[in-house]
């Protein structure tokens, strides 16, 4: 089935619509008096909700029956990796001007980086195999491949939650928002697990039924 | 010390907006700072007011630092606070902050100490008001360079007379929701507190900030006042301060309560001494695009090292 063009344009615009919005503010000025650490974590912020509605395209279609997501998934996942890699690079680039000793020291000693890094690591492996071609030369490997965006989706959270002044563990300081994502990634993997989507695909099939 | 006082003759481009103009000249005759205060170009003799506001993007050469480093502007002073109680947005501290009562205010000083006082905010005022320009490095690896009004805080613990057994100095923020939004999050033990060695709070570097740019102390700064101890990490330098007290039991601090592992008690700025998740050996100047090499006790090493003789200061952090 061919996707039809109206989705098409709200998933794009939904995908571009926050590089615009940063562009903006580059070319008002409107950034803050710290504009590469608030370029950085805009460019972050925007690859997890990506990120985040990537994951959610799969419960949401087995609980409501909005099929038509799972055909957006791979875009939605790609602008996560486009905004992942702007992360990066203004990171490694403007931020560290790719002084490379310094950069490695920092991924080496820092793990809430490593794990960043890990995280976008999977990311380039999702997106360089995301063709249809890959698709069809790894057939059941690329499935199993593929869920390793759930591990992204964690490491994601915990690198966000680490950069945070507070204690994760403890629940100390500013760590509020990391949780609660967290808590989302993990009640959509566990959406993911067989038995679960068996159970919420009959109480929809019940459900409809009895309407 | 005197070299921490040098200014350059601002250009008329920087100073204050004219609207706060008029109500800073009256602080600052309050605070006896009219006479002394070269960052007062709008007292220029010929008696013009500046045209442009503060908010001009234009490049500060106003006022250095002791090593030639320009002083932030105010627009940068002022718009990129750590103010948990309000924010943890750095830049929505400003406009949550924009109704805060900070008058009437006092400040109580007690605990080991031979003369306890309670000090309404015009009483501090006459303390010896002094400017410095002092850096300041944020935990979080970013730095500015702001030009405070205050006094040294040794002239206030004079006056209370510590007894010989006092040991620290303990600081206490406000605490109340109303005021600050941000108390209603409980993940954080409120209220605010401080704490400095005795010796430290004596340093004459330690001050009590009642100013910024030769103005009464922003809301989103700390108003009415606050600690400014520049060879210390910011959280360090507390804000809104109600109370202080001498004790002879080191102090919990808000910081180190949260994290223990992360925000020592002492947070000497310390290119060596990594946070655990992230490094310090470098920060970002706010303003410039390069990163700059962190300076051991952020370049007050010649004043403040000695407090520190034979301290190891990777398990002192």
């Amino acid at each position: 089935m061919r996707h039809p063009t109206w989705m098409r344009v709200i998933v794009h615009s939904a995908g571009l619509f926050p590089l615009t919005l940063i562009g903006i503010s580059v070319l008002r000025g409107s950034l803050s008096v710290n504009p590469i650490q608030d370029i950085e974590q805009r460019f972050g912020r925007t690859a997890f909700y990506f990120l985040v509605a990537t994951l959610a395209c799969r419960p949401l279609s087995t609980v409501f029956g909005w099929y038509a997501l799972l055909r957006y998934r791979r875009t939605l996942g790609l602008y996560s990796f486009f905004y992942a890699s702007l992360h990066f690079f203004v990171f490694a680039g403007l931020d560290y001007g790719f002084n490379l000793p310094e950069i490695g020291k920092l991924i080496t000693e820092k793990p809430f980086i490593l794990l960043g890094l890990l995280s976008g690591s999977i990311l380039l492996a999702l997106a360089i195999t995301s063709f249809d071609w890959w698709k069809k030369k790894l057939r059941r490997k690329w499935t199993y491949l593929h869920r390793l965006v759930y591990l992204a989706g964690l490491m994601t959270v915990v690198h966000y939650g680490w950069a945070k002044k507070g204690d994760l563990f403890n629940l100390r300081g500013d760590i509020l928002y990391p949780v609660l994502w967290g808590i989302m990634i993990v009640i959509l993997l566990i959406m993911r697990i067989p038995m679960m989507r068996k159970f919420t695909s009959n109480l929809r099939y019940i459900s409809n039924k009895y309407r | 010390m005197e070299r921490k006082f040098q200014h350059r003759q601002p250009p008329s481009s920087e100073i204050t907006p004219q609207s706060v103009y008029l109500s800073r000249r009256e602080w600052l005759k309050m605070a006896g700072l009219v006479s002394t205060a070269s960052v007062l170009a709008a007292c220029t003799p010929n008696g013009t007011l500046p045209s442009s506001t503060t908010t001009s993007a234009a490049p500060n050469g106003s006022l250095v630092d002791e090593f030639g480093n320009p002083a932030n502007t105010y627009k940068e002073i002022t718009h990129y606070n750590n103010y948990y109680e309000f924010s943890t947005d750095k830049q929505a501290v400003a406009r949550l902050t924009e109704n805060f009562q900070a008058s009437p205010w006092a400040i109580e000083v007690g605990g080991m100490v031979h003369k306890p006082k309670t000090y309404d905010y015009n009483e501090l005022l006459k303390f010896e008001q002094v400017e410095r320009i002092y850096r300041l490095r944020c935990v979080e690896a970013w730095s500015m360079v702001i030009p405070w009004t205050g006094f040294e805080l040794n002239k206030l613990l004079r006056q209370v007379e510590p007894l010989s057994s006092a040991k620290y100095v303990k600081f206490t923020a406000l605490l109340d929701p109303k005021k600050f939004p941000g108390q209603r999050n409980r993940l954080y033990p409120w209220p605010y507190t401080e704490g400095l060695r005795l010796d430290e709070a004596m340093h004459p570097l330690t001050l009590i900030a009642l100013g910024v740019y030769g103005q009464p102390l922003p809301n989103q700064n700390g108003a009415p006042l606050r600690l400014v101890v520049p060879w210390k990490y910011g959280f360090k330098s507390i804000k809104a301060i109600i109370k202080i007290e001498l004790t002879d039991i080191q102090p919990t601090t808000l910081w180190s309560t949260i994290a223990p592992d992360e925000y020592g008690f002492y947070a000497n700025v310390n290119p060596q001494v990594d946070h655990p998740r992230w490094s310090q050996r470098t920060e970002r100047r706010i303003g410039e695009l390069g990163r700059r090499e962190t300076l051991m006790f952020n370049g007050y090493a010649d004043e403040v090292a000695p407090l520190y003789a034979g301290m190891d200061l990777r398990a002192n952090y």
